[in-house]
């Protein structure tokens, strides 16, 4: 394949632009490829699967194939009269109380992103968790989770975890560990703790932060280093906040109609996004008028969630922000006279200009947001302009809160201290509370260097044996935080227990940091992780109200999963600037000399959005799920804007050097539509060597070129062509819906569609066809339903494309994973997928988001095909798959429209592996090779609520049947329910104006529809941008150094 | 070239032709028959347990309720198997030396569980949910048999699918009043089709058919597709209604028959 795209002589962008014109008034695109049309995207359009997917992979021939197949076949015959295998039933010996055996059961716990605290219920089948939702109790959750809880349930039952104590890599005990530590731990003790060292993650867990500060008060002279890889604040472990507490934000966007989100991914990712994705979801889908409706600007390097939401989006280098913030507080200070040059080129400075009118108009009603990747004195702009905007304080946008996060402030020292101690022979005892330093400290710092020049004993606590156990003298295997107690604070404060679900799966030998930190302290009855946190908790209680009654209010706090009355309080705006005041002078020297160029590109480091800083590098679910937008699986690339690859030379997949102050990576290349120019962006977390059997080896590490100094972003990249290409694992091609690409068909509506609310204020039913109304006449039967009929609502207005429905859909319905050579084959089997579409100038254009599963028809083409009757049609409207029934033929998937129906080629459903039993869900039969499988609108679910409402003799309630997509959405952009009913929520979504179906022109009257997405862009910026693309060239060239502080 | 074979080897090979083939449908008729015999499907086999506990003395003699050690059978998919405790509550006081019951004692001494063997064991595909069945007036006696008449559980039927769409198809030859689901003694009264109906009705036991309307027949499927056929095609719960004029309207007869009752 690799062969056939060097031959085809790349297309400029130039001629993509003739292309998009040709074809009629903005149309959607999928992507470059498409514009291009090349071999590739043409095959994988008229194909269901590329040529040669449904050969045999490896070297096998085809007669042995027969063989083979002949061979299974017999044997699949004798199977099916085997004797069952006897089976022992194992009651307990006594019975907890409430439990009933085969009932399941919610326990709400918390899970830790970042340090802050995201409020979980666990879904617990006869005593082994299965399934992670979201708390909705949970001021952070809402009852939405993000795309790492859903999949954390995996890393739990992962074969890969480690399992017993490793003394140099030799298996060793616990008891031997405490042993040989001792005379090691009296030295340290009786020199006040000098030599002592502890290193954690970033934490906000009340009772471990009050241990570890009972420990340094025992030892006055041990040090405790943070090292959190992807929390993008570094500053608050040291530097100029020491003594101060950094100051976190807290967002209200309920009232927010115009944000501006700079560099920051507020809708995708962060501890706080699921709160702001509902927030900004409500709104947007509710107040449809052009005068209530939020508009969202946003610029920063890379493509992701916010910029694909966002009305305007403006590429622009990480380093520009800076010069944004600084322009747009002149803007809205108006004192004109002092006015400095901004160093921001003139159509850039435009854009902010009319940016900053819009929000000056709004005042209070407008918020800035700036991404945590930003250094601290880009953070003290931001407040300066949403102080002068109004918006701070606690009924407006956003207030000010001082983080929970251990910082500075408790004595945290930063991670290069640690390392200097460590070169200079200073640590006798180095304890890691997790993490993984070698692999994921900066470059620069050379941790595992250190570790080897350190004669100290080193202990790594850690769920994995993984880089940093290597180089480690003692290795624990960590509990899962469903093993064990905890505590942790919300981004507000909001306190949570952690409570475990299930007895540690490898017994006594995993340990939890506040195990680990009782045998520092040296305590003689090391107390359970439980007595601890309910300790802290008590005390906590009595300081407060002396009377409660603890056993209650305990109950209460685990039932509720959050701690009523532990948030914090907010800081005022002015309190705010002044804690973490901004050089007035500094900014203005780093205006003009940041700025990349061609010569010296700007490289930014981003936690990936699906395996994080690398934690999750071998979660298979996770390195399977399609990014938002690329589309990328297995592995990481070096995201580039297609006019800097059209310079290059550079086609996707090509592998480049990466040089960055003389270390160098190399590394595949995508070119990413609304990249921003002369920006490279990498995500780290990726080219693990010791992270387990499903994340080793899988992308490049882009930590080895991150120094200390630019954790976040970096200036004077050079970038050079090896010649060689890498084959990308991507899904954005696969299961292309046909159509619409025929771009000469006017008529056909397009699969996602869109309008701008000026227009939908003029006919609400503008998106409208004639069949989404009436629908034409069939031959095809239809179907009578007295009963329920179940169906969909999908509101594209709302839909972020967080990809959190695609791992919920595979936790709940057992859905394998295949490896990145069968989704290369385009054999990937999620039942839901995310489409994305661009429309527009492939340097910036408009993205939209479209989750598609089984659209379960009225007029099923998949139905009428099946020669064995094993898809189906209910009585309550659901096209059903009867998994024993079907024998492989894939007539129902070759006849879907949709392209929605998966078939498990191989036995991707791993059988064999004991504990990966444990995670299944019991309700979803685990399919097996040669079985034809799809979304099924979580029958189980209905399943199980008809049975509840049937024996209570009532029909099942509006709500009461949730899918699996519909729970985990932050922005609740699914909506399920009956159509029966009139009054359901499915209904009501049904009757907006914006409702369409998918693909309706071909009368397959599908259960699920869509609501059509609303733009609200600003006239202004709309005409500026105009004209700006009338300029000859003027987006195409990059920027030119001599025009960067003329502005 | 003289003929090799004499003219007779014509019938003979004819008849071994037609032999084969026939030997090949015996073998597969055989074969299924055998598959789906009591003998092969264990019905009717006493199994052992590791305790020898029996149903006949405990709910034919003493006369137990069912749900003393099945307790969650109206409320869980589950019949729920009596902990340890259970056993001993009574044990503890009423044989609590008999050697036979050291497996129980030891038990709860060694706070390790009994390892029953499971006599009912359904295919991992097929869903089953005791409570719904239970709160639907099906007997525990229709499915698991005279549980009070047998010293050691044996499965009384085949649970294969066609067992279970008999009543599935016409739950009213089977439906008892709800008072007497636990009942062990319960026998289908004379008029049991009419008392069923009525149930049916009264428990709104899910079939769409109008209240009183005589149960139909399953259609037997004319055309040739049909090894899906033998078991249930949809044939078995659409009916086709031709509307002059119009498109045709499909009317499911029954939903209970509907794949996704037990299939996800």
């Amino acid at each position: 394949m690799s062969a056939a795209i060097s031959s085809i002589e790349p297309m400029t962008l130039d001629a993509l632009r003739r292309k998009l014109a040709e074809r009629g008034s903005k149309p959607l695109w999928r992507s470059l490829d498409e514009l291009a049309e090349t071999p590739e995207f043409m095959e994988y359009l008229h194909r269901e699967f590329p040529k040669a997917a449904s050969e045999w992979q490896s070297g096998t021939s085809r007669r042995r194939f027969l063989q083979l197949m002949g061979a299974s076949l017999m044997l699949a015959a004798a199977q099916g009269c085997t004797r069952q295998e006897s089976q022992a039933i194992v009651p307990y010996v006594e019975a907890p109380r409430d439990f009933k055996p085969g009932q399941v059961q919610h326990f709400a716990t918390a899970t830790s992103r970042g340090g802050y605290g995201l409020g979980l219920m666990v879904e617990s089948h006869d005593g082994r968790p299965t399934k992670i939702d979201g708390n909705p109790r949970h001021p952070y959750s809402h009852g939405a989770t993000d795309v790492f809880a859903q999949a954390s349930i995996l890393n739990l039952y992962d074969p890969d975890r480690s399992q017993t104590v490793l003394n140099a890599g030799r298996i060793s005990t616990w008891d031997q560990w405490l042993t040989e530590l001792r005379p090691a731990l009296d030295r340290v003790r009786a020199a006040r703790g000098r030599g002592l060292s502890l290193l954690t993650g970033a934490t906000s867990s009340p009772t471990l932060i009050a241990q570890i500060k009972d420990l340094l008060q025992q030892f006055p002279e041990a040090k405790w280093h943070i090292h959190e890889p992807c929390d993008l604040q570094q500053h608050r472990y040291g530097g100029q906040t020491a003594g101060q507490r950094p100051l976190d934000k807290l967002y209200d966007l309920t009232k927010a109609k115009r944000i501006l989100a700079l560099d920051a991914d507020f809708l995708g990712s962060g501890p706080d996004s699921l709160r702001l994705t509902r927030q900004y979801a409500q709104r947007r889908r509710d107040e449809l008028s052009s005068a209530q409706m939020t508009r969202l600007y946003s610029a920063g390097p890379a493509p992701n969630c916010t910029t694909a939401m966002a009305d305007h989006h403006r590429p622009l280098p990480a380093a520009k922000v800076r010069n944004v913030l600084f322009r747009l507080n002149q803007m809205l200070s108006g004192a004109e006279a002092k006015w400095l040059p901004s160093g921001l080129a003139a159509d850039e400075q435009a854009w902010v200009d009319t940016v900053a009118a819009d929000l000056k108009q709004h005042g209070a009603e407008s918020v800035v947001i700036v991404g945590d990747s930003q250094p601290a004195d880009v953070h003290a702009f931001a407040r300066d302009a949403n102080r002068q905007l109004g918006c701070v304080g606690p009924q407006g946008c956003v207030r000010y809160v001082a983080s929970i996060l251990a910082a500075a402030a408790d004595g945290v020292r930063p991670l290069a201290e640690l390392v200097d101690d460590l070169n200079g022979q200073r640590v006798a005892v180095l304890a890691m509370l997790g993490g993984n330093p070698v692999y994921d400290a900066p470059a620069d710092l050379d941790f595992a260097a250190a570790m080897k020049k350190s004669s100290a004993t080193s202990i790594h606590l850690s769920a994995y044996d993984n880089e940093t156990s290597q180089h480690c003298l003692w290795h624990i295997p960590a509990l899962h935080e469903l093993e064990s107690w905890s505590d942790i604070r919300a981004l507000d404060g909001t306190a949570s227990i952690m409570q475990p679900l299930i007895e540690p799966l490898y017994g006594s030998a995993t340990k939890s940091a506040h195990d680990l930190l009782g045998v520092l302290a040296g305590e003689k009855a090391p107390k359970s992780a439980y007595e601890r946190v309910s300790a802290h908790w008590t005390q906590w209680l009595k300081d407060r109200q002396p009377i409660a009654n603890f056993d209650v209010t305990w109950a209460t706090w685990l039932q509720d999963g959050v701690i009523a009355d532990s948030a914090s309080e907010a800081i005022g705006a002015d309190a705010a600037l002044k804690a973490e005041p901004r050089d007035e002078a500094a900014p203005n020297q780093d205006l003009e000399k940041k700025s990349p160029t061609a010569k010296s590109l700007e490289i930014v480091f981003q936690p990936d959005v699906a395996v994080w800083d690398g934690r999750y590098a071998n979660n298979g679910w996770l390195q399977e799920l399609p990014r938002p937008i690329s589309k990328l699986t297995w592995g990481n690339v070096a995201g580039v804007a297609p006019q800097l690859a059209e310079r290059l030379n550079l086609q996707d997949g090509d592998l480049v050097t990466l040089t960055l102050d003389g270390r160098s990576v190399e590394a595949p290349v995508l070119r990413m539509p609304g990249h921003a120019d002369n920006c490279v962006s990498v995500t780290l977390g990726y080219g693990r060597t010791r992270a387990g059997h499903v994340g080793n080896g899988v992308g490049f590490n882009a930590y080895l070129l991150r120094g200390r100094e630019n954790l976040n972003s970096a200036q004077g990249l050079e970038i050079a062509k090896t010649g060689r290409k890498l084959d990308l694992a991507m899904t954005q091609h696969h299961h292309s819906l046909e159509g619409h690409v025929e771009w000469t068909d006017n008529t056909r509506p397009e699969p996602v569609r869109s309008g701008e609310i000026a227009d939908f204020e003029k006919d609400p039913h503008f998106l409208q066809q004639e069949f989404d109304r009436h629908s034409p006449p069939s031959l095809l039967p239809n179907f009578e339903y007295s009963g329920y009929a179940w169906g969909m609502s999908i509101d594209l207005n709302s839909c972020v494309g967080c990809n959190a429905c695609v791992v919920a859909c595979q936790a709940e319905n057992n859905i394998p994973i295949v490896g990145p050579e069968q989704v290369r084959n385009g054999r990937e089997m999620h039942w839901l997928r995310i489409d994305s579409y661009y429309r527009g100038d492939p340097t910036s254009p408009e993205t939209f988001f479209q989750p598609l599963a089984c659209q379960h028809c009225e007029h099923a083409p998949c139905e009428l095909v099946c020669p064995v009757a094993a898809t189906t049609h209910s009585p309550e409207g659901l096209n059903e798959m009867t998994y024993n029934r079907c024998v492989g033929t894939r007539y129902c998937s070759n006849n879907c429209p949709y392209k929605v129906r998966r078939f498990n080629f191989l036995e991707y459903n791993d059988a064999t592996t004991p504990v990966l039993k444990l995670l299944r869900n019991p309700e979803v039969t685990v399919r097996s090779r040669g079985v034809m499988e799809k979304c099924t609108y979580c029958v189980q679910r209905i399943s199980a609520a008809r049975i509840v409402a049937k024996r209570e003799d009532r029909s099942i309630h509006d709500g009461e049947v949730v899918t699996a997509c519909q729970a985990v959405c932050p922005a609740q952009a699914i909506v399920f329910g009956d159509l029966n009913d009139p009054k359901s929520a499915v209904n009501q979504r049904k009757a907006s104006p914006l409702n369409y179906q998918l693909l309706g022109e071909l009368n397959t009257l599908p259960r699920t529809t869509y609501m059509g997405r609303l733009r609200n862009p600003n006239p202004d910026l709309v005409a500026l941008e105009a004209d700006r693309s009338q300029a000859p060239n003027a987006t195409v060239h990059p920027l030119d150094p001599q025009q960067l502080g003329a502005g | 070239m003289a003929q090799i074979f004499h003219p007779n080897t014509n019938a003979i090979s004819r008849a071994s032709i037609f032999g084969a083939l026939f030997a090949v449908v015996i073998a597969g008729w055989l074969l299924d028959s055998f598959n789906r015999s009591d003998y092969w499907t264990e019905v009717g086999v006493p199994r052992a347990q590791p305790v020898p506990f029996s149903h006949a003395h405990h709910v034919g003699d003493i006369g137990l309720d069912c749900r003393y050690c099945h307790a969650s059978v109206e409320t869980s998919a589950f019949a729920g198997m009596p902990a340890t405790e259970v056993c001993l509550g009574c044990h503890s006081q009423l044989f609590n030396k008999a050697a036979i019951l050291e497996p129980v004692r030891a038990s709860l001494r060694e706070q390790k569980p009994l390892q029953w063997n499971r006599v009912h064991h359904l295919k991992e595909f097929a869903y089953f949910n005791h409570s719904i069945h239970v709160a639907k007036g099906v007997g525990c006696s229709t499915c698991h048999g005279p549980v009070n008449e047998m010293p050691l559980m044996w499965k009384q039927n085949s649970l294969s699918m066609q067992w279970c769409l008999q009543c599935h198809r016409h739950p009213e030859n089977y439906v008892r009043p709800k008072e007497a689901v636990f009942d062990m003694d319960w026998q289908p009264p004379a008029d049991q089709a009419e008392q069923g109906r009525r149930l049916v009705e009264l428990y709104h036991i899910a079939k769409l058919e109008p209240a009183g309307a005589a149960p139909q027949e399953p259609r037997k499927s004319a055309s040739a597709s049909k090894a899906a056929a033998a078991k249930s095609s949809p044939d078995d719960y659409f009916e086709e209604e031709q509307q002059t004029g119009a498109a045709p309207v499909v009317k499911f007869r029954d939903p209970l028959t509907n794949c996704s009752v037990c299939h996800r």
